[in-house]
């Protein structure tokens, strides 16, 4: 039981502590027949901050799927914080996701005309917090990735940065161990996107396990640890 | 952050959803409203026409028939009238010359008064106005315990006294006041080739309308001026409440015992009330048009309802994400569309409340709003949103969040 340290790959043999996203011959065939995933095997431990780097088509995102348990794999075992999700219930994914879970995407999603105070409050909704201690949550959120002067605005008010920004912050308002981001600088200018990732490095580095799917090597290159895809096969980062 | 990474065990019997408090369903179910008002308030329309159109129907109907039943109570229920028939050959049988005063020898009978037609006299405003110009006044001797009888009331002046009724003094009634264009009592007219004075003028009498278009003039004056043969063309009687049906029974053998068919007995509150049952009828028909419009209403709702859930797709992904159940975004989107319809309801029926009133208010009416028209409009138009609303909230619900997220 020796947590790892934080932003830092644990080096030795797997640890004894179970690992927070585990994937084991997992492979994956959508209708229709097309094979996406071949035999892909890794596990992700408690603490990590690691990119899932690979060209459009290569399978990424249905890695994304499969680890964000929004879509349940044709084939091998996919555990996340303990849980085989092959063994789960519709309801109980939902609430996996709810306590587990982060989301944050390239397009933001967050909801128009709706202040990023009440965005990021809608992070705890489905945890059943009443909407006060939801709020409070927020603000102190909020506050943390550098918005305090923002709680209000709505957000065709602000910057392509803090649209993510907010959005990060709803994903974390929940305190899930794992945060799940995909092509988190995508829409983002040079400046915005490299502030986005000092985020996550921060928050990563006050514990929480930070999975980055990107197709940019550059964003790839800056994070501690890599597994590359192609063709829906892992080629690199495994075993570590 | 505070939490520091460590083992973090969650038992698969501890990963059941949290239920949205109702608060939160509401707040949920109405961000769709909030963020396109227009859109809303163009669905929400449709509703609010049809749940108008019934209220309205319903309440104008109800204030009518109150108003109707007012004047009932009134006028009263227990008049009856006898009038000539036709004898065997099919030629009009006149009643006796004595037919009121046997009527009144019936017991239960209180009064009976009669009046007697002149076809050929006629009445003009004056002497200048030419013959064929007669404005369909007819003239009628009269009882002069008529008013008691019928329930007449004057509008202006007196009815004929004792005196009158022997000399060219006439009554009028209240359309024939206004054909002729007299307002006071004291006026000449031309009636039966001579003057006759004004003495009164009626108001309108709802139990004896033939009355209305009439002008009235004493019994011996009837005789004396324009050659009167005597004979009643109609009676009128008043009996006690609960006799009326004995006494209907017995009438026509009263009257001419010889030929009792040859006597026609009617009661002019039954043609009053058949009168408005038929408009009540005509009522259930405007409802039935309402209903209509309320069902097309229904189905804007759902085209609403069916285009939110394709535009907020993108939405719907996200709220998996975050840990929506399948139950959860049904829930959200039938609450949308039960919201979206009773704000239309709720409006409508106000609507139709005070477009009724309007109505009836300008009509003299009381103003009768059933409450259970109300309750049963936004009941309706709630349970029509839970069905408009429920297609598409089930279509919301299946989506696959890895679709719903990856759509525009």
């Amino acid at each position: 039981m020796t947590p790892a340290p934080a932003g830092a790959a644990p080096t030795g043999p797997a640890p004894t502590e179970p690992a927070l996203v585990e994937l084991e011959d997992v492979d994956h065939v959508y209708p229709g027949g097309v094979r996406v995933l071949h035999q892909v095997s890794f596990r992700v431990d408690r603490g990590e901050l690691l990119a899932v780097v690979g060209p459009s088509g290569s399978g990424k995102s249905t890695l994304l799927n499969l680890i964000g348990t929004l879509d349940v794999a044709t084939s091998g075992t996919v555990r996340i914080d303990g849980h085989d999700i092959a063994g789960l219930t519709e309801n109980r994914l939902s609430a996996l996701r709810a306590r587990s879970i982060g989301f944050v995407f390239q397009q933001f999603f967050l909801a128009d005309g709706v202040s990023a105070l009440d965005n990021v409050a809608d992070g705890l909704l489905y945890l059943g917090i009443p909407r006060k201690e939801r709020r409070a949550r927020a603000a102190r959120v909020l506050r943390r990735v550098g918005l305090g002067h923002r709680l209000d605005h709505r957000p065709h008010e602000l910057s392509g940065g803090e649209k993510q920004r907010v959005a990060i912050a709803r994903a974390v308002v929940g305190d899930p161990p794992l945060l799940l981001a995909d092509e988190p600088t995508g829409a983002l200018d040079t400046t915005s996107g490299a502030s986005v990732v000092e985020l996550l490095r921060e928050l990563n580095a006050a514990g929480t396990t930070v999975l980055v799917i990107t197709h940019d090597q550059e964003l790839a290159a800056a994070l501690p640890r890599r597994i590359r895809v192609r063709d829906g096969r892992i080629t690199e980062g495994v075993p570590r | 952050m505070s939490r520091r990474p460590g083992p973090r065990h969650l038992t698969a019997a501890r990963l059941a959803p949290r239920r949205l408090s109702l608060a939160d369903t509401l707040r949920v179910g109405s961000v769709g409203l909030r963020t396109r008002p227009a859109r809303v308030l163009l669905s929400a329309l449709g509703i609010a026409i049809g749940i108008a159109a019934m209220v309205a129907v319903v309440a104008v109907s109800a204030s009518s028939q109150a108003a109707f039943n007012a004047q009932l109570a009134s006028v009263g229920t227990n008049m009856l009238t006898v009038t000539p028939g036709r004898d065997f050959t099919g030629e009009p049988a006149p009643l006796p010359r004595n037919a009121a005063e046997m009527v009144r020898h019936i017991a239960p009978v209180e009064n009976a008064a009669a009046t007697g037609s002149l076809k050929d006299a006629k009445v003009y405003r004056n002497d200048h106005i030419p013959k064929a110009a007669s404005r369909g006044i007819g003239v009628l001797a009269a009882g002069l315990g008529l008013p008691r009888t019928v329930g007449l009331h004057m509008a202006a002046g007196a009815w004929l006294n004792g005196a009158q009724g022997r000399y060219p003094a006439v009554v009028l009634g209240t359309t024939a006041a206004e054909n002729l264009g007299i307002t006071t009592p004291g006026a000449q007219i031309w009636l039966g080739e001579r003057w006759f004075t004004v003495t009164g003028i009626l108001k309108k009498a709802p139990l004896a309308p033939e009355l209305d278009s009439a002008a009235l003039i004493g019994w011996d004056a009837a005789k004396t001026y324009l050659g009167f043969d005597g004979r009643p063309t109609m009676i009128y009687t008043r009996t006690a409440d609960s006799k009326v049906d004995q006494v209907r029974g017995v009438l026509a053998a009263t009257v001419n015992p010889e030929a009792p068919n040859e006597v026609t007995v009617s009661r002019p509150s039954d043609a009053l009330t058949a009168k408005q049952a038929a408009n009540q009828a005509f009522t259930s028909l405007l409802v039935g048009i309402g209903a209509i419009a309320l069902l097309v209403g229904g189905v804007g709702v759902a085209n609403t309802m069916v285009i939110a859930v394709l535009e907020r797709r993108g939405e719907i992904g996200l709220r998996r994400a975050l840990g929506a159940t399948r139950g959860q975004i049904r829930t959200q989107f039938l609450t949308e569309s039960v919201m979206l319809s009773a704000l239309g309801g709720i409006g409508g029926a106000a609507l139709g409340a005070g477009a009724s009133a309007g109505y009836a208010l300008s009509q003299n009416w009381q103003v009768v709003v059933p409450p259970w028209a109300l309750g049963v409009g936004v009941g309706a138009t709630m349970a029509i949103g839970a069905l408009a609303g429920l297609w598409p909230a089930v279509r919301a619900a299946r989506l696959a969040p890895r679709a719903a997220l990856s759509g525009p």
